[in-house]
This record gives C-alpha cells, sequence and structure tokens, in this order.
C-alpha cells in the first residue's frame, strides 16, 4: 500500500535493549483515519514500538515510514517536521512540571503556529475542554490526579490536530465513565478530523470501542491482526485469554 | 580484556570522551540559530536573579571575614591604612570570583542536575522531542548561556556587597567614613584587577551548567538518579571549577602581566 493509504509502515522492525529482545521483525502498515489498538501483555514492546513511529528509538534492523517518509534514514531536522504532524500522549501523561496545564496544552501551538496569545490560550482551553479540564488551565500539574494529567497529556497531543495520534494507555487511571468518554473522544477525532491512530491499551472494552483493527504482540512479534471478534476466536490461546480476561475487561 | 580493565579505564575513558563531546556540542549549538531567547530570559531569572540574594548575602559576610582577618594581619606591620585596598584586591582578583563559583556550583548545578534528571525519568525530554523540539538546544543550551552571562553579574554584586561588608567590619572598630574606605580601596585597584577575574566566572557558569546538564541528562534508575545526578553535579562541578581555576590564573598572568603585580 502507498504512504497515501498507510502513513504509518513499519518493516522488519527489530529492538534490542542489552540482551532483551524487545521487537522481533515487527512489520505493519496502519491504514489512514483509523484506529489500530495494540495488545499485549506488560513488557511485551507496546510502548516501545509508539516510539519507533515518533522517532523516539530507532530500529536495530528494518525501517520505519511516517507520511511516506523514512524516519530511520531521516537527518534529525527533517525529523522534527515529520513529529509536527504527529500528537502523542504518553504512558505518564509526561507533563512539563514547570509548566501549568494551560500552557502544556499551548506549548505546541506556541513553538510550531503563528498564532496570536489570545488565540493560543483560546485553543488550549478549547483542547481542555474536549477532555474535562477546562476549569484546570491554570493548575500545575503536580496539583492534578494521575487520571487528570492523563487527560491533560492527550489535550496536548491533540493541539496541534496532528495527522496521527498515539495514545499510550488512554484509559489508565480514569474511572470507566471517563475513560468511556476519553474513548469516545478518540473516536470522534478519528471521524471528524480523519486522524489515525495508534492506541496502546490493556482495556479491553476499550480496545473494542475505540479499534478498526487490533493487533496482539507477544514476545516482540505481532502474533495476531483482526477485528475483536477475530482476536477472540484466534488459535493463540493467550490471545483468546487476554481477550476474556478480567484485567482485560 | 579483564573487567577491572573496563572499570577502571575503559568505562572512564568513553565518559569523559561523551562529556567533552556534549560540551562542545553545546558551544557550537549555542552559535546556530534559530535562538531559544525566551527559555534564555527564564532561566537567566531562575539562574540569575534568584541567586542575587545569596550572593549579595555571603558577599557581605565575606567581607567581614576578609576585613577582620586583614587586620589581624596588617596590624603586625602598621599597616592598618592599606586594609580597604588589601580587601578589595583579593576580592577582586580571586575571591569573589570563586566563591561565588562555588556558590553557584552548589545552588544552581544542584537544581540543573536534579530538574533534568526528573524531566529525564518522567520523559518530559521524550514529549520535547516529540513535540519537534531540539530537547538539547532548549534545556542543556540555554542553561548554558544563562550561567555564562549570569556569572560575571554574581561576581561583581559579591564584589561590591564584599567591599560594603569590609566597610562594616572596619567601621566598627575604626570608625571610618564609607566614603574614606572607597578611595582608599580603589587606590591601588585597578580596572585589570576586576577584569579578568569577573570574566573568568564565564567559564565556571559554562562548566557549571554543562557538568550539571550532562550530568541530569544522563541520569538513569529514577529517583535515586535523580539524587545522585544532583550530588554529583555539584561534587565534579566544584572540582572541576577549582582545577581550572589553577589554569586560568596561570593563564591570566600571561595575557594579563600587570596582574600578577
Amino acid at each position: 500500500m502507498s504512504p497515501v493509504d498507510q502513513p504509518i509502515q513499519l518493516q522488519h522492525v527489530s529492538k534490542k535493549f542489552g540482551s532483551f529482545r524487545v521487537l522481533d521483525d515487527v512489520s505493519l502498515g496502519v491504514p489512514q483515519g483509523e484506529a489500530t489498538v495494540v495488545l499485549g501483555r506488560s513488557g511485551t514492546g507496546k510502548s516501545v514500538l509508539l516510539k519507533h513511529i515518533v522517532g523516539l528509538l530507532l530500529p536495530d534492523h528494518g525501517r520505519v515510514f511516517v507520511q511516506g517518509q523514512e524516519l530511520t534514514a531521516l537527518p534529525a531536522a527533517k525529523i522534527a517536521s515529520v513529529r509536527r504532524q504527529i500528537g502523542f500522549l504518553f504512558q505518564n501523561a509526561a507533563l512539563f512540571d514547570s509548566m501549568t496545564v494551560g500552557d502544556n496544552v499551548g506549548f505546541p501551538l506556541r513553538r510550531h503556529t503563528q498564532l496570536s496569545e489570545g488565540s493560543v490560550r483560546a485553543r488550549a482551553q478549547d483542547k481542555l475542554a474536549l477532555v474535562g479540564l477546562e476549569r484546570d488551565y491554570n493548575k500545575l500539574p503536580a496539583a492534578l490526579s494521575g487520571g487528570m494529567r492523563k487527560r491533560a497529556g492527550l489535550a496536548r497531543a491533540m493541539a496541534l490536530d496532528p495527522a496521527i495520534l498515539l495514545v499510550d494507555e488512554p484509559s489508565a487511571g480514569l474511572d470507566p465513565i471517563t475513560s468511556e468518554e476519553i474513548d469516545d473522544l478518540l473516536v470522534r477525532v478519528k471521524h471528524e478530523l480523519g486522524t489515525t491512530l495508534v492506541v496502546v491499551t490493556h482495556n479491553i472494552p476499550s480496545a473494542r470501542r475505540i479499534g478498526d483493527a487490533l493487533l496482539f504482540l507477544h514476545e516482540g512479534r505481532v502474533l495476531v491482526r483482526g477485528t475483536a471478534a477475530e482476536l477472540e476466536g484466534s488459535e493463540h490461546s493467550i490471545v483468546r485469554q487476554f481477550m476474556t480476561s478480567e484485567a482485560g475487561g | 580484556m579483564p573487567s577491572w580493565v573496563n572499570t577502571f579505564f575503559v568505562l572512564p575513558m568513553a565518559r569523559v570522551g561523551d562529556s567533552i563531546s556534549f560540551a562542545t556540542r553545546a558551544l557550537v549549538a549555542a552559535l546556530r540559530p534559530p535562538f531559544e531567547f525566551k527559555e534564555t530570559a527564564r532561566q537567566l531569572y531562575e539562574i540569575g536573579w534568584l541567586s542575587v540574594p545569596l550572593i549579595a548575602v555571603s558577599g557581605f559576610a565575606v567581607g567581614i571575614v576578609l576585613s577582620m582577618h586583614t587586620r589581624a594581619s596588617l596590624e603586625r606591620f602598621g599597616a592598618e591604612a592599606l586594609i580597604p585596598a588589601a580587601l578589595t584586591l583579593a576580592l577582586v582578583r580571586e575571591t569573589g570570583p570563586l566563591v561565588v563559583g562555588l556558590l553557584v556550583s552548589g545552588r544552581v548545578g544542584a537544581g540543573i542536575g536534579a530538574e533534568l534528571g526528573a524531566m529525564k525519568v518522567t520523559e518530559q525530554i521524550d514529549a520535547l522531542e516529540a513535540s519537534a523540539v531540539d530537547s538539547f538546544k532548549f534545556l542543556v543550551v540555554t542553561r548554558m548561556v544563562a550561567c555564562v552571562v549570569a556569572m560575571p553579574i554574581l561576581t561583581t554584586v559579591m564584589n561590591f556587597t564584599g567591599i560594603l561588608g569590609g566597610w562594616a567590619a572596619e567601621s566598627a572598630v575604626s570608625g571610618l567614613g564609607f566614603f574614606s574606605y572607597i578611595r582608599a580601596a580603589f587606590s591601588i585597584v585597578e580596572f585589570t584587577d576586576y577584569l579578568p577575574g569577573t570574566l573568568k566566572t564565564m567559564v565556571f557558569g559554562f562548566i557549571i551548567a554543562v557538568t550539571a546538564s550532562y550530568l541530569g541528562i544522563n541520569s538513569s534508575h529514577g529517583t535515586q538518579g535523580v539524587g545522585r545526578a544532583a550530588t554529583r553535579s555539584v561534587v565534579l562541578a566544584s572540582v572541576l571549577l577549582i582545577a581550572t581555576n589553577v589554569v586560568l590564573v596561570r593563564l591570566i598572568f600571561f595575557v594579563f602581566p600587570e596582574s600578577a603585580q
């Protein structure tokens, strides 16, 4: 498929930390405007996979293409231009401690747009409202709960209305109702803005709500890829067990 | 290769090489646009302005102590009239720059090491990179420039408050007036006494910022690593600063021969 059809492509990507192989010959393509959910047990390389897509990690072997550009062959300055098209929600939100929540969300806008200060504030406020934090603009991240930090991180990731949104554990630390609201928000972003989503989660109901395709990562390899129903009927017992486990639900 | 060779020679040498490359990269990046003016100004406030109270109070105290020691020494030779000049000379040439270097190393070095270490372990540095921001320029170069700019200013503050402290101590003993003290202080001291000592603190600022940034950015092992980065930043920056001072004093004597008189 072309870069237009698949803005994210990984070809035979392998990554080792020391002697531990985290990704082992992973190949996948993420279709334009669709949500791909990455499932798998803890420590199977899901977050590492996301970091390869945004170029924070480079593979030992293999190639990574984003919007048709080979990240693994680009100089640092060009990688930055690719990154402007990507929003990334980190597992622990990674909000900047020294800035208020509003400034965190406004940070990419101030850096990469010519918007006036008033427009930046208005847009940051809008994004915070999307995640239910409109009253927390002036708070410091330290004053937020884990779930609120996560939502603020999502607002920051969406600030530039990126073409690609990488989301690491959107439901972690959220109550079921807020978690559902965040899932709905991601689905809305996908439908309304045509954003391509890659979501890492352990939450199976969340995966069902968001995902057009689910893939299961096990011991650094893509074990199976398909719809939720296909994963439930997988020949691999670990996949079936994961899809029906209480932890997942 | 035996493991002790690796532990005691190869790894330390690799670390030294890495840190020199880090420092060179910081210097080169500081000269290349785009420049992070806003963040540099913020760091100047954090590093420079917020250090002023510490430097001013310490300078005043150092001035008092120097005055007491100078009086005790010069009294033996009946040369009390030289106290203001001797104190000022000692302060602007060496004591001021070195004490400022060590104080800033403690306050700012620990702060940079801990802050960057915490940013590393909480993925904030990755978040900067993911936001298409050059984290090295944004975090390291801004702090380095702020330190280099702030140090001579802080040294001047210390020199000023040190002279004030010296006058306060002297006035308490001999009742010498302020303007008489200042006239006596600057009867011998010249601009070439002030300039080299003050300018060398720019090198101190560079050492403090780069050492602390290097250790902070390369910290690992969670909060324990952050604490270790902060402690090592102060220790290593202070030792490097004192060692570099020896070379700088020699260099100053070479470039400004009148300073050696």
